[in-house]
């Protein structure tokens, strides 16, 4: 009884924070609600026993991701502005699309013949899983290292070419 | 005697068991008390530590130091903790009102959630979790968040200049405080606080991975935002950063996290680096683990301010440069050396004392080439040449007679 109502407790912060960020006409306020919503789901993550999941989830949901897009809003001052609207004429076309999606992805959770493995859960699984990723799925891993990597040097290289332009043009 | 914190705990289980509660419940109750406890014990030693800190910053600047409420100014804390209460709350015009009232709040939970996992003594443990570490990186995350909503929420330019040097500041030094931190998980082949602590028994971390240590020491001392790395809220340009706008017990919150952020850098460092609970006799007496702990914590606590009270302000373009020119190729480098020193050697199967020797050379080695390279690397200061008749006080170059 008592998981029961931890879980509703927890889905009920998510889902209120999911639908509260798209429906905030204050963009910030937004940005805010999307950590109260990845709190949620770290939550969920607790209440199925993996923690590891949980923390990754804070560390780069919130501790990356959230904060830099706080930091974008704050540096962008057009957004902050009080008359900024939240939507534009395109919105009907986006709510169905939006509608359409979570269709499929619904009846594809719902219909999906989802494996249930009966052994309990390793003791250790972090050492099992650094195992896993170093041996089985090493091209994988070594792919996504390249490609984190190429984003990273993209994301210099812009940032200094503009730099070097605007002072060219100085 | 010896076990006094199990010792109470069993007998409040048995009395509670006898009462008709049920196992779980009594669990959850005993949990509660367990965490207030925690969080009680910290503001307690915070504001023990206000007044050790303002007594120690008067000795070093060559002044007395709280000196008035009673001997040697002991109540003085006291005295400020019934004024701050007593002040009005003000609000700036045009505030966010929900985010300007979180923000002190979150500031001071994202401190007291890192307690939650610490290790105490052998057997007074937090909630010892198999990814502690991550954890404590993790909720550092929310620091940041609270800064960030403190300064947006004012509506106050200079707040919001604090917010946004926090950012750069406080995201860029966590890069090398996580990378050295994974230096006693690899030694300790484990991200358990309790397990990297018994894997140090013997012999601390501070002495198989002094360069570690000193790295997380610099980007920890970066992360609490006090001088050197004051720029969030340097008084002589921003007038307090972040938090400005804020008085009474608002302001309060703020100045207890940051106090409360410096005592929790040392506890990391004792745990991570000086064996944590570790000493003579406290497997028998986990009491004397408590008080190791805390006694360490402290000595970390005081080295930390002997450093701030010591040195001036560090500029916003030099605090970056020491960060990516220095400190993460140093704890790249770092990490890399001890993984391969460390899996060779347990190839080998060296013993004890070679491997901690050879450990310690090659940091020191490290060390010393990192320091010879930055040195070489960085041109020579130049300082910059006034006017013959600029008009100053003492004109740069005249000697003081």
């Amino acid at each position: 009884m008592v998981p029961v109502l931890v879980f509703a407790a927890i889905s009920l912060v998510t889902l209120g924070g999911a639908i509260a960020v798209v429906t905030n006409k204050n963009i910030l306020h937004s940005a805010y609600f999307l950590v109260l919503a990845f709190v949620g789901v770290a939550s969920v993550y607790v209440l199925l026993e993996a923690p590891f999941i949980a923390v990754i989830q804070v560390l780069i949901y919130i501790g990356a991701i959230a904060i830099l897009i706080i930091f974008a809003i704050m540096l962008t001052r057009r957004l902050m502005s009080k008359d900024m609207e939240e939507r534009n004429q395109q919105w009907i076309w986006a709510a169905l699309g939006a509608l359409l999606l979570f269709g499929v992805l619904g009846w594809l959770v719902y219909n999906a013949n989802w494996p249930v493995i009966e052994a309990a859960v390793p003791k250790e699984p972090i050492t099992l899983m650094g195992e896993e990723l170093l041996s089985t799925y090493v091209v994988p891993f070594e792919i996504a290292s390249v490609l984190l990597l190429a984003a990273l040097v993209g994301s210099i290289l812009i940032g200094r070419e503009k730099d070097q332009e605007s002072r060219s043009a100085e | 005697m010896a076990d006094l914190i199990n010792l109470i705990e069993n007998w409040l289980e048995k009395l509670m068991l006898g009462w008709g509660a049920s196992q779980e419940l009594s669990l959850f109750i005993l949990q509660a008390i367990g965490s207030v406890l925690v969080v009680i014990i910290c503001f307690a030693i915070v504001i023990a530590l206000i007044w050790v800190e303002r007594k120690l910053a008067g000795r070093i600047q060559d002044r007395f130091g709280p000196n008035r409420a009673g001997p040697f100014g002991i109540f003085q804390s006291f005295a400020d903790i019934i004024k701050i209460f007593t002040k009005e709350y003000i609000t700036p015009e045009g505030a966010e009102k929900g985010f300007y009232n979180v923000a002190p709040v979150l500031a001071i939970a994202s401190v007291l959630a890192i307690w939650a996992v610490f290790p105490f003594a052998v057997n007074v443990l937090g909630a010892d979790i198999h990814v502690g570490v991550l954890y404590i990186v993790a909720v550092g995350a929310f620091g940041i968040l609270a800064i960030l909503m403190a300064g947006w929420s004012s509506n106050n330019r200079y707040s919001l200049l604090g917010a946004s040097r926090s950012v750069a500041m406080l995201i860029s030094y966590e890069i090398p405080m996580v990378v050295s931190l994974l230096v006693p998980v690899l030694l300790a082949h484990s991200m358990k606080l309790s397990d990297i602590i018994s894997a140090q028994q013997p012999w601390w971390n501070l002495i198989v991975a002094p360069l570690a240590a000193l790295v997380f020491l610099i980007s920890s001392m970066a992360e609490i935002g006090k001088a050197p790395f004051d720029l969030l809220e340097a008084e002589s340009e921003l007038v307090a950063g972040y938090h400005t706008e804020y008085s009474g017990m608002k302001f309060g919150m703020f100045y207890v996290a940051e106090f409360l952020h410096q005592y929790t850098v040392g506890a990391l460092i004792t745990i991570f680096f000086l064996g944590g609970w570790g000493g003579p006799l406290a497997v028998q007496w986990p009491i004397l683990g408590f008080i190791y702990f805390h006694f360490k914590t402290f000595v970390v606590y005081l080295v930390i301010s002997w450093i701030r009270l010591s040195l001036p302000r560090i500029r916003i373009d030099a605090m970056l440069n020491l960060n990516w020119k220095f400190l993460i190729p140093v704890s790249f480098i770092n990490l890399v050396a001890v993984a391969i020193a460390d899996r060779v050697m347990l190839e080998f199967s060296v013993a004890r004392w070679i491997y901690v020797g050879i450990m310690f050379g090659l940091n020191i080695f490290i060390l010393l080439v990192s320091l010879f390279l930055a040195g070489k690397a960085s041109p020579e200061v130049e300082r910059e040449t006034f006017p013959a008749n600029r008009p100053v006080a003492v004109p740069p170059g005249t000697e003081s007679k």
